[in-house]
């Protein structure tokens, strides 16, 4: 392709003037741009009314298509646990025998404890859930991990509200529009979750790595107290998250912290639950003793 | 099959050929927000910015160098970046094409993609900068995979924006 001319305008003054503004013209937009990267690192969810406008103008159509083709993410999987069904079959039989007295107890427990709940008049009263929604599409070329969901302000999401799974934790809604919200996932590099250990209490903060894991760090100084296997869930501190949401399991570790997969993966979540702030559901303090939920002792790592 | 072919004397719509490109990269831009994947890393490749690139490279002379702002926006908002970063690094880039048209008198097939290459190190590479500065710590080896399949789909989406430019111009 031959030289381009019109962008070399010669003697023409006219032509000159005209190149020379759409250069200003240019860099004054690109340092614009500039400014306003800068604004939204100080205020993330800036501009939120004009990206749920367009989430909204867009929705029909991934939704359209979640329903359609919500089997093929786990079309692998289906295979594989046709080839296993037999092996996988005798094996789920003896989980579920050895299941089962822990199940039982675990039934015993939760009278129990909403017995003593009521002792101490900690019972929730409003309702936990807001909406029930589906995962519909997400920043996929884009390297912060935002997902969007099918339900928005008319179904009552409001921003801040943490959003789970029946597996596991999703993340927490980022912007909301009239009928889609934007959840920050789990992954997300600017997402931090207090958790703990669930067999030890052990607290400790979960940060995305952006690539579909998780870096657990425990907040007692000291060596890496994590092994592969060890799961996480939400320990209630700082109420936004209600306590014991499964979070993460620990897959591998690292010099001073621990590297941790999601049990909910947003990929493959058929529904997910909108619930409110774990703020919301305590109770006004009964005077005179106060009921803030108190921080969960840390037990060293044995 | 018969290709179209222009009546004597039509020329198309003004406006079909200046909304037809717009309306390409506009497409481009949404595609993660259209489809149902919800992706664990940076999966997809930047449509929005391979589509730009693909008509810049096609017709030098066709938007005026500011073109990136508006289109870079309106990416910001689909793709989910903050708002503004490919409003810088996609006229950035222009800018960048621009000079590097006035050095070299000809510009081959290689050419068009070593640029795109380049093109795309900056936008993908400048993302994950001002990520990084708002508090990500993901690692740039994210972006490789990204990189690679972003270029290796350049040559496909300038056949069919060739393609569909063919169509534009056909009244």
């Amino acid at each position: 392709m031959a030289r381009p001319t019109s962008r070399r305008p010669g003697q023409n003054r006219r032509a000159q003037y005209g190149l020379f503004a759409s250069y200003v013209i240019a860099v004054t937009g690109a340092l614009f741009g500039l400014f306003l990267v800068i604004v939204s690192m100080a205020d993330p969810v800036g501009f939120a009314a004009i990206r749920s406008t367009t989430a909204e103008i867009a929705r029909p159509v991934p939704l359209t298509f979640k329903r359609l083709i919500s089997g093929v993410g786990t079309l692998d999987e289906n295979i594989v646990a046709y080839v296993k069904a037999g092996s996988q079959n005798a094996a789920l039989r003896r989980q579920v025998d050895a299941n089962r007295p822990l199940l039982i107890e675990a039934q015993a427990i939760r009278q129990e404890n909403i017995r003593l709940k009521a002792l101490l008049r900690l019972v929730d009263t409003t309702k936990d859930n807001v909406a029930t929604a589906r995962l519909i599409s997400s920043s996929a070329s884009s390297i912060r991990r935002i997902a969007r969901i099918s339900a928005g302000r008319l179904q009552g999401v409001l921003p801040g509200m943490p959003v789970r799974a029946a597996e596991g934790l999703i993340g927490r809604v980022m912007i909301s529009g009239a009928n889609t919200a934007d959840v920050m996932l789990l992954t997300d590099g600017q997402n931090i979750v207090p958790v703990r250990r669930a067999r030890d209490n052990l607290a400790a903060i979960s940060t995305g790595l952006d690539d579909g894991t998780v870096e657990i760090r425990a907040l007692s100084p000291g060596l890496n107290p994590f092994r592969p296997g060890d799961i996480l869930v939400t320990s209630g501190t700082g109420g936004l998250y209600s306590p014991n949401v499964p979070v993460a399991i620990v897959v591998d570790q690292r010099n001073g912290f621990a590297i941790g997969v999601p049990l909910a993966s947003p990929a493959r979540v058929e529904a997910v639950l909108v619930q409110r702030p774990y703020d919301a559901n305590i109770p006004p303090p009964v005077p005179p003793a106060a009921p803030t939920p108190a921080p969960k002792p840390v037990k060293p790592a044995p | 099959m018969m290709t179209p072919v222009p009546r004597l004397g039509s020329m198309p719509s003004l406006w079909r050929l200046r909304s037809v490109p717009i309306a390409a990269v506009m497409f481009g831009s949404s595609v993660s927000a259209l489809l149902p994947v919800i992706a664990q890393s940076p999966s997809l490749p930047p449509f929005g910015l391979l589509v730009l690139l693909a008509w810049r490279l096609l017709h030098p002379e066709m938007w005026p160098l500011w073109i990136a702002v508006p289109l870079g926006a309106f990416d910001d908002i689909m793709t989910g970046q903050a708002l503004g970063s490919a409003m810088f690094l996609w006229t950035v880039v222009l800018i960048g094409i621009e000079m590097v048209d006035q050095r070299i008198m000809w510009r081959d097939y290689w050419h068009d993609w070593l640029l795109v290459l380049a093109a795309l190190n900056v936008c993908l590479g400048g993302a994950w900068f001002f990520a990084v500065l708002s508090g990500s710590r993901a690692s740039i080896s994210l972006i490789l995979p990204q990189l690679l399949w972003s270029a290796l789909s350049y040559p496909l989406i300038v056949r069919a924006i060739a393609r569909l430019d063919r169509w534009r111009i056909m009244a």
